[in-house]
């Protein structure tokens, strides 16, 4: 475990921050600690994934941040840009399901970010599209979602996510239910994307493989209650392709992941 | 292979012809063996018709019996909209407070589970005749609009619900954008159960008004003709009857496909 360094605080030129999380804590009604506490650092344009257990709160970590749900104690901090009107326009957030609306088009579905916040139609439609032709799918906008596969529903949900132009990107595993090609295809595309907007990514995954090939950082948390178990930094030549894939430096990197989250899983080999 | 999707097409087209003729055989068949039974034992019409003379009686009274049609049928429209306003207006407010919702929903479940039968005399005491029938009509249909509605609004999609909460969503927006359409499936079934509902609730109050002599409705109609043991003329009633009920399921039945067809599962084919 030399190669793992452990999160030692959030000093680091906190300006730069895009997401601070201090001593956050999550207890749900029926006495479930799910979280925490929980320090937590994103930089700005920083591209991190969150990797643990099942149940181990990173999900809850995302909700918290999104503040879909307020945390039980501690501090979530966003930086915001200056003049956003509404909550949750600095934030894009994708579900692990696409969690689009099936009685109406693809458009429409990107296009409701815009919509809710009251942005003319026109104006909209046209956004719309361009985050539609982002992700490929230009040619989808009037069809309806149950035309099409799954991998192509989860673009048009990273679609919504980024046609509000958001500073953070939230994504809760959202390949998880996808075939490997499939998900090796939207991986790349994710990172291209990356590259070119420069968002801040959150990245939730239980996949060990998956975040090491995405991630500047690969924050590996503990089974429930989730704490943060180490902070890997993946450093390789960008930008990354499929070579990075079969390079050693990848396995290697898998291997401490690895390593690092093994004692999440130990003691549970009676669930 | 080409051959063999042909015999499996051809096969089903046969089976779908099958199950589209096969039933009108039998009720074919079940006329003609009415027919001649009555003929045969050269039963009276009075104590039983051949469906010959039920036809020719429909010709024959046409006059008078599409009157009382029309009467039904506005009245089940009148019950039918009604119930439809009433029973999705409802729900809705349930949907915005539960507390709303603890308080009335007992009466709804009472005013569904009293049979309306025994409604209908005391209100025709109440209420002038054909708002009584109308109101008949309504109590019997509103609450399956009512209980599917409110179940279509609470089957939303937990992770859309948590998208509008996201993006500030208002809470006629999530309405408007969200619920309803979500709903709309659940409130489509309801409908389709309340338009024979509203029916049924029309002609029970009118043979209750029937018996207390008024009316003009074909259940009326059928309550005098039996008085008058005018047979024929009954079966003649009772046969407008089930083709409007008929015709409503089948009406609203098409108007939910049409609705449905591009998005939800219920509409799609099954090898889509």
């Amino acid at each position: 475990m030399s190669s793992v360094k452990t999160l030692t605080g959030v000093e680091t030129g906190l300006t730069a921050l895009a997401v601070s999380l201090r001593g956050v804590t999550k207890t749900y009604d029926n006495g479930v600690v799910a979280l925490g506490p929980l320090d937590l650092a994103v930089r700005r344009g920083e591209f991190i994934s969150l990797l643990g257990p099942s149940g181990c709160g990173k999900s809850t970590a995302l909700r918290l941040i999104a503040e879909l749900s307020a945390p039980s104690s501690g501090i979530v901090r966003l930086a915001r840009r200056e003049g956003t009107p509404r909550p949750g326009h600095g934030i894009g957030f994708v579900f692990q399901e696409p969690t689009l609306m099936p009685w109406t088009s693809v458009r429409e579905n990107v296009r409701l970010p815009l919509k809710l916040a009251g942005v003319p139609k026109a104006e909209s439609r046209g956004r719309a599209d361009e985050a539609l032709a982002s992700v490929g799918l230009a040619d989808f906008a009037e069809a309806f979602p149950r035309e099409l596969s799954g991998g192509m529903k989860m673009r048009v949900s990273l679609a919504r996510a980024l046609v509000t132009d958001p500073d953070i990107l939230l994504m809760d595993e959202p390949f998880a239910a996808l075939d490997e090609i499939t998900r090796f295809r939207l991986n790349n595309d994710l990172l291209a994307l990356w590259r070119r907007l420069g968002k801040t990514v959150i990245f939730v995954t239980h996949s060990v493989f998956e975040s090491v090939y995405l991630s500047q950082r690969v924050v590996v948390m503990t089974a429930r209650p989730g704490r943060i178990q180490a902070d890997i930094r993946i450093e390789t030549v960008e930008p990354r392709g499929e070579e990075f894939r079969t390079s050693a430096a990848y396995s290697d990197y898998c291997r401490s992941v690895s390593a690092a989250l093994a004692p999440s899983y130990s003691g549970q080999s009676t669930l | 292979m080409n051959a063999q999707a042909a015999v499996i097409a051809k096969r089903s087209g046969v089976q779908r012809a099958l199950r589209f003729v096969l039933p009108v055989i039998v009720f074919a068949a079940g006329l003609l063996a009415w027919e001649l039974v009555v003929r045969i034992k050269d039963i009276p019409p009075y104590v039983l018709p051949a469906p010959s003379v039920i036809f020719l009686t429909l010709i024959k009274d046409w006059a008078v019996l599409s009157q009382s049609l029309a009467a039904t049928l506005l009245t089940t429209l009148e019950g039918f909209v009604a119930a439809s306003i009433g029973g999705i207006a409802l729900a809705l407010l349930f949907n915005q407070s539960k507390w709303v919702e603890a308080s009335l929903f007992p009466y709804a479940v009472v005013l569904q589970v009293t049979p309306v039968i025994a409604i209908a005399p005391l209100l025709l005491i109440y209420l002038e005749q054909q708002t009584a029938v109308v109101v008949c009509a309504f109590i019997v249909a509103f609450f399956p609009v009512l209980s599917n509605t409110t179940l279509g609004l609470n089957s939303v999609d937990r992770n859309l619900a948590g998208l509008f909460q996201l993006y500030g969503a208002s809470p006629q927006q999530t309405l408007r954008f969200l619920k309803l359409p979500a709903a709309l499936p659940y409130i489509l079934g309801g409908l389709r159960i309340a338009g024979g509902l509203s029916l049924i609730g029309a002609v029970v109050a009118e043979i209750a008004a029937g018996t207390a002599g008024a009316g003009s409705g074909l259940a009326y109609r059928i309550a005098e003709s039996g008085y008058r043991l005018n047979i024929p003329r009954m079966f003649a009633a009772l046969l407008l009857l089930s083709l409007a009920g008929i015709v409503i399921y089948g009406v609203l039945a098409l108007v939910s496909h049409l609705v449905l067809r591009r998005w939800h599962e219920s509409a799609l084919g099954k090898d889509n």
